[in-house]
């Protein structure tokens, strides 16, 4: 370990995002700043910001992981993830939702669907959700920074998790939304540099594009259990309908790929730019940004098979077997080929562009929770509306009950739990938003009645698909065991694999529309300013 | 087709190249594009009551 390199790089990156945090503070005078970033933030740095949020260790890490047990398949999310979260959210969504944002002078996702539907209950639940449910996902993006760490510099676990979230914390709880955005503009800069550096490498490696041909020829290396669950190499999906491909199509790619359409911490960047304009062209930046990254998660992921294949013949899975109980972790897999294949100082640029990753979604969601427990939970929900100068000193709090669920969940997941905890958050947040959200910009007949209920429903049928069906969560969550004595109630069928978005999400829209239908229309009232409204008149703001 | 084992993967990979290929095309068109007028849910002057309590 080159001791000096290490320090001038990581010393380098810490002083920019200080700087940058700092810059942030010293520009957040007002709610609006603290929340929306003031609603003038540049569309390159938007774009930037909504990417490096989006795109987190969990994506390189943890899916990249995943990408090396499921193979190229995976390339599917990256479709998805240009087309629906590029493309149809900042075209159809994004434009939309800053405008009525504007109108409503929404400063949050919850708030946003709130005001919309005269709800401050729709406000204060969804607000609760994310406030309950994103450490989860937190928890997911700082493992996948830790395990590198760890990988790495050999460094203990534990306090690798606990110094990564005591800085990201520490950032946001100062910085508000313009620290966050500066942050991860330029930590999304970093991730480009070092994911093409990584991707144009391991071709150099391995043959070029000509090496897709000899992963697939390595196809029979695949462990008899695997291609009894249905895989059929690196280079092709899996049998249809098998578990795997279950897995691979629910969780993965229709989880994520539709999940980041009601992502709060994402929507909430599109109140952040001044004109529909800015949207437009933050695209371009956008589509490359992800493009790059998880394109490249994904091929060297399944790539990484060849890599050991040729050089100690074993596949990636074998290289992070646990010595004792066997079991591999996936989430090793990166680190161990980053470590493997290349020199150390690009394992330290490697680290600090996972930092950045795993630091620009931690402090997205840090954020979010944040203003979810003070704007929408408290001000809103449990205030109505008053106490106003109450909302920024709350979100604090807040920042500080995400940095504790996120370190505690940290401590206690289990190992290659990375990317299906990122695909179980999105998938509710799909479940339990996504309907509402449409709803809110598109469909004007859309009812509170008919919305709230289509929310309650989708999480509902959410939770109670996680925790009694989908094996892989109702196994380890253990309350269908001890109501009923088996791991999930349909053990041993399809069922038990497919994912929670897959029934939730319909039952979310049928239930949305089917009440709304059956609901007189709400009638939109002309009324006086509300005393939260004169509050910030008579503030000045 | 570049080498990959099925159908499957080969249309992931082009779909990505198109989705990529479409924002940017779209981006550059509408670089300089005027937003339409807010369709407004609520106008601007108005403020908003809220219909149910938590």
């Amino acid at each position: 370990m080159n001791l000096e390199i290490l320090a001038i790089v990581v010393g380098a990156y810490t002083l920019i995002t200080a700087y940058l945090g700092w810059l942030g503070y010293k520009k957040t005078r007002t709610a609006a700043d603290y929340l929306v970033g003031g609603r003038e933030i540049h569309p390159v740095l938007m774009a930037l910001a909504y990417g490096s949020t989006f795109i987190s260790t969990s994506a390189i890490v943890g899916f990249g992981g995943a990408a090396a047990l499921f193979g190229m398949g995976l390339l599917w999310l990256t479709a998805l993830n240009i087309f629906f979260g590029i493309f149809i959210a900042f075209v159809v969504f994004g434009r939309r939702t800053r405008r009525i944002g504007a109108e409503l002078d929404a400063h949050t996702f919850p708030e946003l669907i709130g005001r919309r539907f005269n709800s401050r209950f729709i406000q204060g639940f969804a607000g609760l959700v994310v406030a309950l449910l994103m450490p989860l996902y937190a928890a997911a993006v700082m493992i996948g920074g830790a395990r590198f760490v760890e990988v790495q510099l050999k460094l203990d676990y534990s306090l690798a998790l606990f110094i990564f979230a005591v800085v990201v914390a520490a950032y946001v709880f100062f910085g508000g939304l313009k620290g966050v955005i500066y942050t991860d503009a330029f930590q999304g800069g970093l991730m480009f540099v070092g994911m093409a550096i990584l991707l144009v490498v391991t071709y150099m490696h391995l043959g070029g594009p000509s090496s897709h041909g000899a992963l697939t020829d390595i196809a029979s290396k695949v462990p008899p259990s695997l291609q009894a669950a249905g895989h059929r190499g690196w280079t092709a999906m899996p049998v249809f309908g098998s578990p795997l491909w279950w897995q691979l199509i629910s969780t993965i790619v229709l989880g994520v790929g539709i999940g980041v359409l009601a992502q709060p911490q994402l929507v909430v960047r599109f109140m952040t730019v001044k004109s529909g304009k800015e949207l437009y062209r933050a695209l371009l930046p956008g589509s490359i940004f992800i493009f790059m990254m998880t394109g490249t998660a994904f091929l060297v992921g399944a790539l990484t098979n060849l890599y050991f294949f040729q050089r100690v013949g074993k596949i990636s899975l074998a290289m992070v077997a646990d010595p004792v109980t066997k079991k591999p972790n996936i989430d090793k897999i990166i680190p161990a080929y980053i470590g493997d294949a290349f020199p150390d100082w690009f394992g330290y640029l490697f680290m600090v562009t996972l930092l950045a990753a795993a630091m620009s979604t931690l402090s997205g969601q840090f954020h979010a929770i944040g203003a979810s427990i003070g704007r929408d939970f408290y001000q809103q929900a449990l205030a109505k509306g008053k106490h106003q100068e109450r909302t920024v000193p709350i979100a604090k709090l807040g920042i500080f009950f995400a940095f504790a669920a996120t370190i505690v969940l940290g401590y206690n997941l289990d190992v290659g739990i990375v990317a299906i905890a990122t695909a179980l958050f999105f998938g509710m947040a799909a479940a339990a938003f996504l309907p509402c959200y449409v709803s809110a910009l598109f469909w004007k007949r859309a009812t509170r009645i008919g919305v709230t209920a289509g929310m309650l429903s989708g999480f509902s049928a959410w939770a109670f698909w996680v925790l009694f069906f989908h094996e892989k969560e109702s196994a380890a969550l253990k309350a269908c065991a001890a109501l009923f004595g088996k791991p999930s109630l349909v053990a041993g069928t399809d069922w038990a694999v497919v994912d929670p978005i897959v029934i939730a999400l319909p039952i979310s829209a049928i239930v949305t529309v089917v009440a709304s239908l059956l609901t007189p229309p709400d009638v939109i009232k002309k009324v006086t300013k509300t005393e939260a409204e004169a509050e910030l008149v008579a503030a000045g703001k | 087709m570049f080498g990959f084992g099925d159908l499957g993967v080969t249309l992931a990979y082009l779909l990505t190249l198109f989705s990529v290929v479409l924002s940017i095309v779209y981006a550059i068109r509408k670089w300089n594009a005027e937003e339409e007028m807010p369709a407004a849910h609520h106008p601007p002057e108005e403020n908003l009551e809220f219909e149910d309590e938590v």
